[in-house]
């Protein structure tokens, strides 16, 4: 190595990664690998099957008489010792982590069972009842604002929870001057990049310090801290929270583990044990946290040149039951990017934020980019067409141009680097955009659906802190004081034997934060990466850390990066001036290289670099006091962080890369399947310190946004429930439908950055799923499409909606709707039809041939109760149904409608029954129509119907046994289970 | 076949990666968490305990199998390989473990293991896949880190190198 390129010898090679060997042979430390203190209990969660309901009781006696059980706690036992989390808007609303008086979405926690084992534990889960006065659930973010609807919380007036305007330059004579007005209206879905691990945790109390120590696989940031100790009612130093060395991804996501941890804390607390927690995939689909759905009108006003003059944001978030911290800053992250990659000066925006019967929201990659860019690309593809305009030329129109960086947008944002011109250049030209018009013009002549999108986005990273204050009014942020800044730290320590060991609060998820860390301080340093040893593994009392800690906003190569090579460079300095000493040159003449440190010009004039930094160990008495190099930390907030102004401009984000796409989608004229057949993809992310990883967060990040455009949705039926409750439901792209993206570069370095370089992580999550949208709207001719681009949907465009099947008429039913079921047939039985209606009326029978009965008890000749169990799927539980009778036409007819309801969801329904005697007995016809709610809905739905006619089918199965007469021909069930149907 | 009673915890013996292990479960208790809570054998991974997502897959006398839909009683007797038996010896990856570090094939790594049983079995019995097939193949995993880019290229390099040099492993 020569000293020349010592520098830079390791950043910007993709090394193999440090962090690789251990996770390939099973060696990962993952939450739930790490030995836990003998004693400790473990929980699970009851959770509500109801959108909205109120908590009527809670009977936990079973529960806790069954053997194993430690605790079964309650919303008001949690309450007696925690407090309510601090919400991020001025609202007198409460925030717990489990439901006190109401249910607000399917899956909120309602009780929490502490036990020697899981498996205790959720048998002690099928043992609590709970009385649930179904309330009306409010699922629409517009019908949520409407005055009639039910209000969730007692503290509001309406379920608008905030609501501010802005306005920057002269929105409103743009709009008057300009030759155009154009918008779109768009709605954006919910959706989560589910990380493959669930959340977990071990929590523990200790009653002599009055003190929580909690490890969970939490990311930050940790300015939840602050929230977390206040609801456990101690001070900061008193809650010590850790992280496991590894996390199994997180996008985000696992910011949402710190209700939990609250909620465990309290259960170590009351039962004098450590407590362990690992969720489910079916808790974290329900119930982790999810991103934003949200409502945007976007007007432009825009010159017949397709050059826009001014916007006007109207902004809808949905952010759930809950105003759960860090919300509603999904709304804010982007406030400073209002404007895109476009030279817009005049904006005006209104942003409210609503509370719906769904899980509350949180971080999310892209984190308010995707619902920001869907209308703002929308919008530029919707100018380009109603213009008559080339897409290509509206977009290089409107672009900041080449030369005015750091530019500072409308709203507030610096963009501290950039040549968007040039890289919008290269990318159509290295992308061969020209040749993908070629494709479009075959495929189009050869009759086949063939669209091109296009999207420019600013992808913002290293988000300030400030920015959710934004949300506040500028007398609001007075009374307050400013908030602002992104802390970033790391700490560099020499041992003994003169190794470097870096520990950051970094708390990766598998971004190989330790291998770039090795890299950069390796460079500092003139070492190999293999001499620096990287801790990531988090601990709240022993590491330097602030509230912007953690792994969000991409903000680990410009932040944390950045305040390595801070920290390498003030322990360096101070070798630098021991050697100097030593060697008889000076300090400036110092260099580090090939793990030495020796005298520039005069390599021979050396000392081994382990020797050196184990000086102040060994021989402190040969060190002056300001050269003692054991230990430096460097503390690193950017200046350009400044608090929002009077004005409300916010500096949203330190570092601005750039992206443009384009893609080429083709669409099955028959299934309606979109198939991307071509993906580019230009990014500007400043100095690449190790292009693999730079090349796996844009791959990655676009397989993110292939599941958001096409298939992922966090799907409510009308009443409340959650329908995409497994990966059977909530459907993730796998190798088959994720292709290859072509990524390409243009390096402009941060000026704001030590290291010039930026975020990366998140752009593509932006980017792409309008980019998709684009090209579907361009190959289908749409003038409005929203987000997930399911082949259903597109069908139902190519080919127009599918007829109604001709109505038969049906018992109406008693209540809203969840999943649908509905069906018909017929059996026959040899008896005459007095004998079937007798048995049909006679509890004694129903409990034999019901499926599942336990016991029918008959309040009146129309009235019956039965307690029933039930398999669907996964899922069997018990259930209470409650069934009427009515329009009785002996022996001929009759409607059942009945109400069941079990822990695991409930159904309602019809059924009509007819009797028809004929030569051998009496055919028995049915039609039903039902509608299932709660965690069967959720988990089983596809199950559904499958079910439903495997329990009919027994029921006449066993209605024909009864009879004496032959059994049925045995079904697919049967001869599949070798069960008797 | 030994009678089981619900609620009660038998004695569970297989082979695991080669070595006689026992150890006690009730009927109840799923492969997973016996392999990772009664044995420590925590590589294998649990994603979503509905047999989707492919995190879990061993190899269950030399077949790939979700362990999260396997009960522990279910193997009693067999033989069963993990990823913390793919790697030839201490401190040497295997072939395939070896691509993966070449082309960033894994980020956090939590969907690695079950993703590496499959490919481990399946390029045994098919050793010159197509890139379509192998996706085809891949479609019973998720992942959410990598896009599947670096996987894909990652598992046609390693066949390359097995079909090149067949004694490795």
């Amino acid at each position: 190595m020569s000293a020349a390129n010592s520098s830079t010898q390791w950043c910007g090679q993709s090394v193999e990664r440090v962090e690789d060997a251990a996770l390939l042979t099973g060696r990962g430390r993952f939450i739930d690998d790490l030995a836990t203190k003998p004693g400790t209990l473990h929980a699970a969660i009851l959770r509500s099957p109801h959108g909205h309901a109120r908590l009527a009781a809670i009977r936990t006696d079973a529960a806790r008489a069954l053997p194993g059980i430690a605790a079964v706690l309650t919303g008001d036992d949690i309450r007696k010792l925690s407090a309510s989390l601090v919400v991020g808007v001025k609202a007198p609303v409460e925030c717990w982590p489990i439901a006190t008086d109401r249910v607000r979405y399917v899956g909120e926690p309602v009780a929490v069972v502490v036990a020697t084992s899981r498996y205790i534990a959720e048998d002690a889960l099928d043992l609590i009842e709970v009385d649930y006065d179904t309330l009306p659930a409010i699922v629409d973010p517009v019908a949520a604002l409407n005055p009639t609807q039910p209000v969730l919380h007692d503290g509001l007036k309406s379920n608008l929870a905030s609501e501010r305007t802005f306005r920057y330059g002269e929105p409103e004579e743009a709009f008057t001057e300009a030759a155009h007005r154009i918008a779109v209206t768009i709605r954006y879905p919910r959706n989560s990049c589910t990380p493959m691990e669930t959340y977990g945790l071990v929590a523990e109390y200790d009653p002599g310090e009055d003190a929580y120590d909690v490890l969970a696989n939490f990311m930050g940031p940790f300015s939840l801290h602050a929230v977390m100790a206040r609801a456990l009612k101690v001070p900061g130093n008193r809650f010590r929270l850790r992280t496991p060395p590894d996390s199994g991804g997180s996008f985000g996501v696992k910011q949402g583990v710190f209700p939990y941890i609250v909620l465990m804390g309290v259960a170590a607390r009351v039962t004098g044990q450590p407590v362990k927690w690992i969720e489910d995939r079916l808790e974290h689909l329900a119930a982790s946290v999810s991103a934003t759905n949200r409502v945007t009108t976007l007007k432009a006003a825009v010159d017949s040149d397709g050059r826009v003059r001014a916007l006007d944001w109207d902004q809808l978030e949905d952010v759930g039951a809950h105003i759960r911290a860090p919300e509603p800053a999904t709304l804010y992250r982007m406030h400073g990017n209002l404007t895109g990659a476009y030279d817009i000066r005049h904006v005006s925006v209104r942003n409210r934020v609503v509370l719906t019967n769904k899980t509350p929201t949180g971080l999310n990659r892209g984190f308010g980019g995707p619902q920001v860019y869907y209308a703002l690309e929308r919008l530029m593809q919707r100018i380009a067409v109603e213009l008559k305009l080339d897409p290509v030329e509206v977009i290089r129109r409107n672009l900041i141009p080449s030369g005015a960086f750091p530019y500072r947008t409308a709203t507030g944002a610096l963009l501290d680097s950039g040549d968007y011109v040039k890289a919008f250049g290269l990318a159509l030209q290295d992308g061969g955009f020209a040749e993908l018009r070629q494709r479009q013009a075959t495929a189009r002549a050869e009759g086949r659906l063939y669209g091109i999108g296009l999207t420019a986005a600013v992808e913002p990273s290293v988000s300030n802190m400030g920015y959710i204050t934004t949300v506040l009014t500028p007398d609001e942020r007075r009374k307050a004081g400013p908030k602002n800044g992104a802390q970033a730290t790391a700490t560099i320590s020499l041992d003994p034997l003169g190794g470097v060991t870096v520990h950051v609060s970094s708390v990766p998820q598998g971004q190989g934060h330790r291998t770039v860390l090795a890299q950069i301080v390796a460079d500092d340093l003139g070492l190999k990466p293999s001499d620096i040893r990287v801790v990531t593994d988090f601990d709240s009392a022993r590491d330097a850390w602030s509230i912007a800690s953690g792994n969000y906003s991409s903000r680990f190569a410009a932040a944390v990066g950045g305040a390595a090579k801070l920290a390498s460079g003030k322990i360096k300095a101070k070798l630098a001036r021991t050697a100097a000493a030593q060697l008889n040159v000076a300090a400036d003449d110092i260099e580090f290289a090939g793990g030495k440190v020796r005298a520039r010009g005069n390599p021979d004039n050396a000392l081994p670099f382990s020797r050196l930094a184990a000086t102040s160990h060994w021989s402190p008495g040969l060190v002056p006091e300001e050269n003692q190099a054991l230990r430096e930390t460097a503390f690193w907030s950017p200046t350009q962080l400044t608090a929002p102004t009077e004005g409300d401009e916010i500096n949203s984000s330190l570092c601005h890369g750039f992206i443009f796409d384009f893609c080429g989608v083709e669409i099955d004229r028959v299934t309606g399947a979109a198939r991307i057949d071509k993906y580019v993809t230009m990014h500007d992310c400043g100095t690449i310190l190790h292009p693999g990883m730079v090349a796996g967060q844009v791959t990655g990040g676009f397989a993110h946004a292939v599941g958001a455009a096409l298939y992922e949705e966090y799907a409510y039926g009308d009443d409340g429930s959650f329908l995409t409750g497994t990966f059977a439901d909530y459907l993730v792209p796998t190798t088959m439908e994720v292709p290859a993206p072509v990524i390409l570069h243009y390096e402009t370095p941060s000026p704001f950055t030590p290291l010039g370089a930026k975020g990366v992580g998140e752009g593509n999550c932006m980017s792409t799923p309008v980019c998709l949208a684009n090209a579907v709207a361009d190959a289908l001719g749409l003038d409005a499409i929203d987000l997930p681009l399911t082949p259903a949907k597109l069908a139902a465009h190519i080919h127009g909606a599918e007829s109604t099947p001709p109505q038969q008429e049906r018992p109406a039913l008693a209540a809203g709707k969840g999943r649908a079921l509905h069906g018909a047939g017929e059996a026959h039985v040899n008896a005459s039809a007095d004998a079937v209606w007798r048995m049909l009326l006679d509890p004694n029978t129903l409990a034999t041939i019901i499926p599942g009965a336990h016991g029918v008890e008959k309040l009146s000749d129309t009235h019956f109760r039965a307690d029933v169990t039930l398999g669907v799927g996964p899922v069997t539980g018990r259930y209470k149904a409650d069934i009427r009778l009515s329009d009785l036409d002996a022996p001929r007819a009759v409607t059942l409608t009945g109400i069941v309801t079990g822990a695991l969801g409930d159904a309602r329904g019809a059924g009509r029954i007819t009797l028809t005697p004929d030569e051998a007995g009496t055919r028995v016809a049915y039609d039903y129509d039902a509608a299932i709610g709660g965690k069967v809905a959720s988990i089983g739905g596809r199950l559904l119907d499958g079910a439903a006619k495997v329990v009919i089918r027994q029921f006449f199965a066993a209605l024909v046994r009864h009879t004496g007469g032959a059994p049925a021909k045995r079904g697919l069930f049967a001869r599949l289970f070798g069960r008797d149907t | 076949m030994p009678r089981l009673t619900a609620g009660e915890r038998h004695t569970v013996r297989f082979t695991l990666n080669g070595r006689a292990v026992e150890a006690q479960a009730e009927p109840r208790m799923l492969l997973t968490d016996f392999l990772r809570h009664e044995l420590g054998a925590t590589g294998t991974h649990v994603g979503c305990e509905h047999g989707v997502c492919g995190a879990c897959t061993v190899e269950i006398d030399g077949v790939p199998a979700r362990s999260c839909l396997t009960l522990a009683v279910q193997t009693d007797g067999a033989s069963i390989r993990t990823v913390e038996g793919l790697a030839p010896e201490p401190g040497r990856l295997s072939v395939l473990q070896e691509a993966f570090r070449r082309h960033h094939a894994l980020q956090c790594g939590f969907c690695t293991a079950g993703i590496l049983m499959s490919l481990d079995n399946y390029l045994r019995r098919q050793p010159n896949p197509s890139e379509h097939e192998l996706r085809e193949f891949l479609g019973g995993h998720i992942c959410r880190c990598t896009g599947y880019v670096p996987i894909v290229a990652a598992a046609m390099d390693a066949a390359r190198r097995l079909r090149e040099s067949p004694s490795d492993v």
